[in-house]
């Protein structure tokens, strides 16, 4: 998705005054921009602290401005300059964190990203997009340049399954039509997910889900709505922590609404549980994140 | 009016402001408001922009903007009260003059610096300045804009130092020593001056030298300044003034 990040910040550089820092991050993603944004494009070096108080100071003088580094760097470390210099004042700064999740895999603990949206949407005024597929960043860059006010951009890996048609984009969206069980994913969790049930057959197969907006409004969409209430079984995918979860935010919204499911899973980073580290699909397996699991979790009675 | 009596009249006003809501913090609020002062009334310009990083004196700006017909009396009633848009610590958003939230330390150099970064893009006329104090020199993030203002020649930009020698619990010398901070700033790139910040004629005179690079101030400055039994000691930090206090404090500022 790096890729598609970068193209699609110079397109948007052509018709739109932004300045984009980064904490010396980019190498073999983010060259093009840097050439096409010349004065507009800075390396703010290893300091993500100044980067973010810098990047409020330059909004507040009316200019858009985008911060990216690793997602535990834009985010974790500079927490209280995002709280206190951006968010207080609901300035027109984008944080563009890349690997949520896992996504860093075997680098490491301190590189992965697994409590981002929940502690950045404790914040206030604070809006999160996490692309699913490619095909989402060029929509999700444009709409978060239209929204002036914070926002924070969780980038992970593309494995949509070749082939396959994706519906228009919106911030909910049904991948697949299905019955009994709806699976809701969360950005780009969802292409393992889409890989495993489309073998199988219509009358059995899940209904699949992604979100890729937060947070969410205080009522869920009436499609969703109307699927969970035909399914009553309601399984939540994502690559974050439970703590501040969407498996959290969603149970919170159907108890207040009054609904009521037979049954409600959830899969989510569950940390380190071995103590052993490795891929992101090494990581995911660990926490029941892989997709042989949520599909065990489907036949389970 | 002259100069004095507006400094003299603001720190009576001051004095007055911190006893009436018996709140503490009054000796870095003595030591920053000679420079506060001047600023506003001596050197802002228009789309010149202040910004107070050491947000623990927010009195000593209420009083400045006050002096500076930006606050009524009826807005300083509301200091520390319910309902108010003074807080303790200066709240942005609300009046040109406070641009950010201040208080917790280490975040003033660093939006300044982006302030006028911004202004250079868009190649804005006006200065940027920034009050900082001593103890938040050893705030990480104050190195890290440091670095930053350096290379990138923020030559529109002046932070001064509010270097009172007191901070939280204890002398800076006595719990991190960073002195001498001129003679360790200075070779990042910065032209670095080092005056009373009690004295308007050194004030005056730092404030006019020219400069082609990022200008540094250094204020060495008394907390408590003015009041005797006030000066230099670190509870002033803390306690609200008695009424035998404030008595006393009035004295002495009206005296001087």
């Amino acid at each position: 998705m790096r890729n598609s990040l970068c193209d699609s910040l110079v397109k948007l550089h052509k018709t739109h005054d932004f300045v984009f820092l980064t904490g010396d991050l980019g190498f073999m993603a983010l060259e093009k921009l840097r050439d096409a944004m010349g004065g507009r494009f800075i390396n703010a070096g290893v300091a993500e602290q100044n980067m973010i108080s810098v990047a409020a100071g330059i909004s507040y003088t009316g200019l858009q401005t985008w911060a990216y580094s690793i997602a535990p760097f834009i985010y974790a470390r500079p927490f209280e300059q995002i709280r206190n210099d951006v968010c207080m004042h609901n300035l027109d700064v984008k944080l563009i964190g890349n690997g949520g999740g896992y996504g860093y895999g075997a680098m490491g603990a301190t590189h992965h990203a697994l409590e981002d949206y929940g502690i950045l949407l404790t914040l206030q005024n604070m809006h999160v997009f996490i692309p699913a597929f490619a095909e989402d960043v060029p929509i999700i860059i444009s709409r978060m340049a239209g929204l002036h006010r914070p926002a924070y951009l969780r980038l992970g890996k593309c494995e949509k399954p070749k082939g396959f048609e994706l519906p228009e984009y919106d911030g909910w969206r049904k991948l697949v039509q299905g019955n009994n069980v709806v699976i809701l994913t969360v950005g780009p969790g969802a292409g393992p997910v889409m890989g495993a049930i489309l073998g199988i057959m219509p009358e059995t197969r899940p209904e699949l889900w992604v979100l890729t907006e937060l947070p969410l409004n205080d009522t869920l969409p009436t499609d969703f709505l109307e699927s969970i209430e035909r399914c009553k079984h309601l399984i939540v995918v994502e690559e974050h922590v439970l703590q501040g979860s969407v498996g959290q935010m969603i149970a919170h919204r159907l108890l207040t609404a009054g609904i009521k499911l037979d049954r409600f899973d959830h899969a989510y980073a569950k940390g380190y549980p071995s103590g052993y580290y490795g891929s992101q699909a090494f990581h995911r397996r660990e926490c029941g994140l892989d997709a042989t699991t949520i599909l065990r979790c489907i036949t389970r009675g | 009016m002259q100069y004095k009596e507006i400094v003299k009249k603001a720190k009576l006003r001051l004095l007055r402001l911190h006893y009436e809501k018996k709140i503490g913090h009054i000796g870095g609020n003595l030591s920053a408001l000679d420079a506060m002062l001047f600023l506003y009334h001596r050197v802002l310009k228009e789309n010149d922009i202040f910004l107070l990083s050491k947000g623990h004196s927010a009195g000593a700006l209420y009083i400045t903007l006050w002096s500076a017909g930006k606050l009524s009396d009826t807005d300083l009633e509301g200091f520390h009260q319910d309902g108010s848009i003074l807080a303790g610590h200066p709240v942005g958003g609300w009046m040109p003059e406070i641009p950010f939230s201040t208080g917790s330390l280490g975040h003033g150099l660093s939006l300044a610096a982006g302030i006028a970064m911004g202004k250079k893009m868009k190649n804005e006329q006006g200065r940027v300045f920034c009050l900082l104090s001593d103890g938040e020199w050893e705030e990480g993030s104050t190195w890290e804009a440091l670095i930053f203002i350096a290379h990138n020649r923020l030559d529109n930009l002046t932070f001064l130092i509010d270097a009172n020698g007191l901070q939280g619990f204890g002398n800076t010398t006595d719990i991190a020593s960073l002195e001498p901070l001129a003679k360790k700033i200075r070779p990042f790139g910065i032209d670095v001056l080092e005056i009373s910040g009690h004295n308007s004629s050194e004030m005056d005179s730092a404030f006019k030298s020219a400069s082609e690079a990022p200008k540094l101030i250094i204020l060495r400055t008394v907390k408590g300044h003015g009041v005797s039994f006030m000066e230099g000691r670190m509870e002033w930090h803390y306690l609200p003034m008695s009424e035998e206090q404030y008595i006393q404090a009035v004295k002495e500022v009206s005296q001087a």
